[in-house]
Protein backbone atom coordinates (compact mmCIF):
# COMPACT_ATOMS: atom_id res chain seq x y z
CA UNK A 1 0.00 0.00 0.00
CA UNK A 2 1.58 3.49 -0.82
CA UNK A 3 1.90 6.22 1.21
CA UNK A 4 -0.61 8.28 -0.79
CA UNK A 5 -3.40 5.59 -0.17
CA UNK A 6 -2.49 5.39 3.34
CA UNK A 7 -3.01 9.43 3.30
CA UNK A 8 -5.92 9.42 1.59
CA UNK A 9 -7.67 6.82 4.07
CA UNK A 10 -6.39 8.85 6.96
CA UNK A 11 -7.77 12.05 5.62
CA UNK A 12 -11.04 10.28 4.88
CA UNK A 13 -11.79 8.91 8.05
CA UNK A 14 -11.08 12.16 9.97
CA UNK A 15 -13.24 13.70 7.58
CA UNK A 16 -16.31 11.40 8.33
CA UNK A 17 -16.00 10.92 11.63
CA UNK A 18 -15.72 14.36 12.70
CA UNK A 19 -18.41 15.13 9.98
CA UNK A 20 -20.63 12.60 11.91
CA UNK A 21 -19.67 14.09 15.57
CA UNK A 22 -20.76 17.43 14.36
CA UNK A 23 -23.90 15.87 13.52
CA UNK A 24 -24.44 13.87 16.48
CA UNK A 25 -23.29 16.06 19.49
CA UNK A 26 -25.72 17.72 21.17
CA UNK A 27 -23.56 20.85 22.26
CA UNK A 28 -23.46 23.79 19.64
CA UNK A 29 -20.28 24.66 20.00
CA UNK A 30 -18.80 21.37 19.79
CA UNK A 31 -20.61 20.94 16.54
CA UNK A 32 -19.04 24.02 15.03
CA UNK A 33 -15.45 24.06 16.16
CA UNK A 34 -15.41 19.88 15.37
CA UNK A 35 -16.77 21.32 11.58
CA UNK A 36 -13.31 23.06 11.51
CA UNK A 37 -11.72 19.87 11.51
CA UNK A 38 -14.06 18.66 8.74
CA UNK A 39 -12.79 21.42 6.33
CA UNK A 40 -9.57 20.83 6.98
CA UNK A 41 -9.35 17.39 6.34
CA UNK A 42 -11.49 17.61 3.16
CA UNK A 43 -8.67 20.51 2.14
CA UNK A 44 -6.37 17.77 2.74
CA UNK A 45 -8.95 15.66 0.39
CA UNK A 46 -8.52 17.81 -2.11
CA UNK A 47 -4.49 18.01 -2.16
CA UNK A 48 -4.43 14.57 -2.70
CA UNK A 49 -7.16 15.10 -5.76
CA UNK A 50 -4.53 17.23 -6.99
CA UNK A 51 -6.22 20.39 -7.18
CA UNK A 52 -3.75 22.56 -4.73
CA UNK A 53 -5.77 25.73 -5.42
CA UNK A 54 -9.03 24.60 -4.34
CA UNK A 55 -7.71 22.98 -1.26
CA UNK A 56 -5.98 26.76 -0.71
CA UNK A 57 -9.08 28.53 -1.43
CA UNK A 58 -11.00 26.34 0.99
CA UNK A 59 -8.90 26.78 3.57
CA UNK A 60 -8.77 30.86 3.25
CA UNK A 61 -12.76 31.47 2.86
CA UNK A 62 -14.45 28.28 4.43
CA UNK A 63 -12.17 27.86 7.62
CA UNK A 64 -11.43 31.62 7.18
CA UNK A 65 -14.58 33.44 6.65
CA UNK A 66 -17.82 31.22 6.70
CA UNK A 67 -16.84 29.49 10.19
CA UNK A 68 -16.05 32.99 11.42
CA UNK A 69 -19.35 34.44 10.57
CA UNK A 70 -21.11 31.18 12.20
CA UNK A 71 -19.52 31.51 15.43
CA UNK A 72 -20.34 35.49 14.90
CA UNK A 73 -23.86 34.04 15.22
CA UNK A 74 -24.00 31.79 17.45
CA UNK A 75 -21.97 34.38 20.07
CA UNK A 76 -25.03 37.01 18.87
CA UNK A 77 -28.09 34.50 19.54
CA UNK A 78 -28.47 33.97 23.62
CA UNK A 79 -27.78 30.78 25.37
CA UNK A 80 -30.76 30.04 27.56
CA UNK A 81 -33.00 30.10 24.11
CA UNK A 82 -30.45 27.75 22.11
CA UNK A 83 -31.41 25.19 25.61
CA UNK A 84 -34.89 25.43 25.57
CA UNK A 85 -34.31 24.46 21.92
CA UNK A 86 -32.59 21.50 22.54
CA UNK A 87 -35.91 19.83 25.25
CA UNK A 88 -38.52 20.58 22.63
CA UNK A 89 -40.47 18.06 20.59
CA UNK A 90 -40.63 18.56 16.43
CA UNK A 91 -43.40 19.41 14.36
CA UNK A 92 -42.96 20.19 10.89
CA UNK A 93 -39.56 20.02 8.92
CA UNK A 94 -38.00 17.97 11.98
CA UNK A 95 -39.05 14.76 12.09
CA UNK A 96 -37.15 13.15 15.32
CA UNK A 97 -34.33 11.29 15.01
CA UNK A 98 -35.00 7.91 14.43
CA UNK A 99 -37.23 8.80 10.70
CA UNK A 100 -33.63 11.23 10.05
CA UNK A 101 -31.34 7.86 10.32
CA UNK A 102 -33.59 6.20 8.35
CA UNK A 103 -33.64 8.66 5.36
CA UNK A 104 -30.14 9.55 5.58
CA UNK A 105 -29.26 5.65 5.58
CA UNK A 106 -31.75 5.10 2.93
CA UNK A 107 -30.62 7.53 0.73
CA UNK A 108 -26.12 6.47 1.51
CA UNK A 109 -27.81 3.02 0.30
CA UNK A 110 -29.18 4.28 -2.78
CA UNK A 111 -25.67 6.40 -3.49
CA UNK A 112 -22.97 3.56 -2.64
CA UNK A 113 -25.18 1.56 -5.05
CA UNK A 114 -25.40 3.80 -7.71
CA UNK A 115 -21.62 4.88 -7.64
CA UNK A 116 -20.73 1.34 -7.17
CA UNK A 117 -22.50 0.78 -10.64
CA UNK A 118 -21.62 3.34 -12.50
CA UNK A 119 -18.06 2.63 -12.25
CA UNK A 120 -16.72 5.73 -12.35
CA UNK A 121 -13.19 4.94 -13.71
CA UNK A 122 -14.01 2.97 -16.71
CA UNK A 123 -16.15 5.98 -18.31
CA UNK A 124 -15.73 5.94 -22.17
CA UNK A 125 -14.66 10.02 -21.41
CA UNK A 126 -12.11 9.53 -18.19
CA UNK A 127 -10.19 6.58 -20.69
CA UNK A 128 -10.07 9.02 -23.48
CA UNK A 129 -8.52 12.03 -21.15
CA UNK A 130 -5.97 9.32 -19.65
CA UNK A 131 -5.38 8.19 -22.98
CA UNK A 132 -4.48 11.66 -24.55
CA UNK A 133 -2.55 12.63 -21.60
CA UNK A 134 -5.46 14.69 -20.58
CA UNK A 135 -5.17 13.82 -16.70
CA UNK A 136 -3.31 16.16 -14.27
CA UNK A 137 -0.22 14.64 -12.63
CA UNK A 138 1.80 14.94 -9.60
CA UNK A 139 4.69 16.76 -11.07
CA UNK A 140 2.24 19.04 -13.24
CA UNK A 141 1.66 22.72 -12.09
CA UNK A 142 -1.93 23.72 -12.56
CA UNK A 143 -2.34 27.08 -11.20
CA UNK A 144 -1.11 29.47 -13.82
CA UNK A 145 -3.63 27.59 -16.09
CA UNK A 146 -6.84 27.95 -13.87
CA UNK A 147 -5.71 31.63 -14.14
CA UNK A 148 -5.64 31.65 -17.80
CA UNK A 149 -8.70 29.53 -18.11
CA UNK A 150 -10.42 31.83 -15.29
CA UNK A 151 -9.97 35.04 -17.39
CA UNK A 152 -10.86 33.75 -21.10
CA UNK A 153 -13.09 30.47 -21.12
CA UNK A 154 -14.93 30.86 -17.77
CA UNK A 155 -15.39 35.13 -17.90
CA UNK A 156 -18.88 35.58 -18.25
CA UNK A 157 -19.34 33.12 -15.15
CA UNK A 158 -16.31 34.89 -12.97
CA UNK A 159 -18.49 38.17 -13.97
CA UNK A 160 -21.80 36.77 -12.81
CA UNK A 161 -20.23 35.57 -9.18
CA UNK A 162 -18.93 39.16 -8.66
CA UNK A 163 -21.85 40.71 -9.24
CA UNK A 164 -23.79 38.17 -6.89
CA UNK A 165 -21.28 38.65 -4.66
CA UNK A 166 -22.12 42.66 -4.34
CA UNK A 167 -25.79 41.39 -4.52
CA UNK A 168 -25.06 39.23 -1.37
CA UNK A 169 -23.03 41.79 0.47
CA UNK A 170 -25.40 44.56 -0.10
CA UNK A 171 -28.29 42.00 1.03
CA UNK A 172 -26.61 40.96 4.18
CA UNK A 173 -26.04 44.54 5.18
CA UNK A 174 -29.61 45.03 4.16
CA UNK A 175 -30.85 42.37 6.60
CA UNK A 176 -28.84 42.70 8.95
CA UNK A 177 -29.19 46.53 10.01
CA UNK A 178 -31.05 47.61 12.65
CA UNK A 179 -34.93 47.89 13.12
CA UNK A 180 -37.27 50.86 13.49
CA UNK A 181 -35.51 52.69 10.55
CA UNK A 182 -38.07 52.32 7.59
CA UNK B 1 -3.33 6.67 -7.25
CA UNK B 2 -6.70 6.82 -5.86
CA UNK B 3 -9.61 5.78 -7.77
CA UNK B 4 -12.54 8.04 -8.50
CA UNK B 5 -14.87 5.83 -6.86
CA UNK B 6 -13.02 6.52 -3.41
CA UNK B 7 -13.61 9.78 -3.53
CA UNK B 8 -17.41 9.41 -4.87
CA UNK B 9 -17.97 7.21 -1.73
CA UNK B 10 -16.49 9.54 0.69
CA UNK B 11 -18.96 12.49 -1.13
CA UNK B 12 -21.31 10.51 -0.32
CA UNK B 13 -21.22 9.52 3.36
CA UNK B 14 -20.93 13.71 4.00
CA UNK B 15 -23.90 13.83 1.55
CA UNK B 16 -25.85 11.62 3.83
CA UNK B 17 -24.04 13.37 6.82
CA UNK B 18 -25.59 16.08 5.48
CA UNK B 19 -28.80 15.58 5.08
CA UNK B 20 -29.68 13.97 8.82
CA UNK B 21 -28.23 17.17 10.34
CA UNK B 22 -30.75 19.09 7.76
CA UNK B 23 -34.02 16.93 8.82
CA UNK B 24 -33.01 16.00 12.30
CA UNK B 25 -31.95 19.40 14.25
CA UNK B 26 -33.41 21.78 15.58
CA UNK B 27 -31.22 24.55 15.71
CA UNK B 28 -31.06 27.23 12.53
CA UNK B 29 -27.54 27.33 12.68
CA UNK B 30 -26.91 23.16 12.59
CA UNK B 31 -28.99 23.09 9.74
CA UNK B 32 -26.89 25.91 8.24
CA UNK B 33 -23.82 23.37 8.65
CA UNK B 34 -25.32 20.69 7.25
CA UNK B 35 -26.07 22.45 4.03
CA UNK B 36 -22.13 23.65 4.00
CA UNK B 37 -21.39 19.70 4.59
CA UNK B 38 -23.25 18.94 1.41
CA UNK B 39 -22.06 21.34 -0.39
CA UNK B 40 -18.68 20.13 0.78
CA UNK B 41 -19.38 16.68 -0.75
CA UNK B 42 -20.57 18.16 -3.96
CA UNK B 43 -16.83 20.13 -4.12
CA UNK B 44 -15.11 16.86 -3.37
CA UNK B 45 -16.67 15.19 -6.18
CA UNK B 46 -16.37 18.18 -8.70
CA UNK B 47 -12.72 18.10 -7.22
CA UNK B 48 -12.37 14.39 -8.39
CA UNK B 49 -13.32 14.43 -11.46
CA UNK B 50 -11.64 17.47 -12.52
CA UNK B 51 -8.51 15.58 -12.63
CA UNK B 52 -9.26 14.31 -15.51
CA UNK B 53 -9.20 17.25 -17.22
CA UNK B 54 -5.68 19.16 -17.56
CA UNK B 55 -6.40 21.66 -20.47
CA UNK B 56 -9.61 23.09 -19.37
CA UNK B 57 -9.85 22.89 -15.65
CA UNK B 58 -13.48 22.75 -15.50
CA UNK B 59 -13.79 20.61 -12.49
CA UNK B 60 -11.75 22.92 -10.22
CA UNK B 61 -12.93 26.20 -11.92
CA UNK B 62 -16.98 25.07 -11.07
CA UNK B 63 -15.44 23.99 -7.41
CA UNK B 64 -14.00 27.63 -7.30
CA UNK B 65 -17.55 28.91 -8.22
CA UNK B 66 -19.20 26.39 -5.76
CA UNK B 67 -17.20 28.07 -2.79
CA UNK B 68 -17.69 31.34 -3.00
CA UNK B 69 -21.51 30.90 -3.82
CA UNK B 70 -21.01 29.20 -0.57
CA UNK B 71 -19.58 32.28 1.09
CA UNK B 72 -22.22 34.54 -0.39
CA UNK B 73 -25.42 31.85 0.52
CA UNK B 74 -24.00 31.89 4.40
CA UNK B 75 -23.48 35.57 4.57
CA UNK B 76 -27.08 35.77 4.07
CA UNK B 77 -28.09 33.00 5.98
CA UNK B 78 -26.36 34.49 9.08
CA UNK B 79 -28.05 37.65 8.60
CA UNK B 80 -31.64 35.90 7.97
CA UNK B 81 -31.06 34.22 11.37
CA UNK B 82 -29.74 37.00 13.06
CA UNK B 83 -32.85 39.30 11.98
CA UNK B 84 -35.40 36.29 13.11
CA UNK B 85 -33.85 36.06 16.32
CA UNK B 86 -34.48 39.38 16.98
CA UNK B 87 -38.14 39.55 16.00
CA UNK B 88 -38.91 35.75 17.20
CA UNK B 89 -36.11 35.40 20.10
CA UNK B 90 -35.56 31.86 18.64
CA UNK B 91 -34.02 30.04 16.37
CA UNK B 92 -35.94 27.45 15.87
CA UNK B 93 -36.99 26.71 12.66
CA UNK B 94 -40.13 25.06 13.73
CA UNK B 95 -41.07 27.69 15.91
CA UNK B 96 -41.27 30.64 12.71
CA UNK B 97 -44.74 30.47 11.63
CA UNK B 98 -45.40 33.84 9.81
CA UNK B 99 -43.17 36.28 7.31
CA UNK B 100 -44.10 39.56 8.98
CA UNK B 101 -45.96 39.67 11.57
Amino acid sequence: MSLIRIMFYIMSFIAIASALYAALSKNLVRSIFIFFVTLFALAGLYVIALADFVAVTQVVIYVGGILVLILFAFMLSGRETLNIIQQRKGKFINMGKIPAVILAVLFLAVLVNVILKADADNLPWIKQAIAQKNEITPTSSTIDNIGVNLMTTYLLPFEAISILLLMALVGAAHLSRKEGRA
Amino acid sequence: MITLTDFLLVGAVLFCTGIYMIVSKRNSIQVLIGIELMLNAAILNLVAFGRFDKLKNGGQVFALFAIVLAAATTAVALAIILNVYRRYKTIDPDEIKNLRD
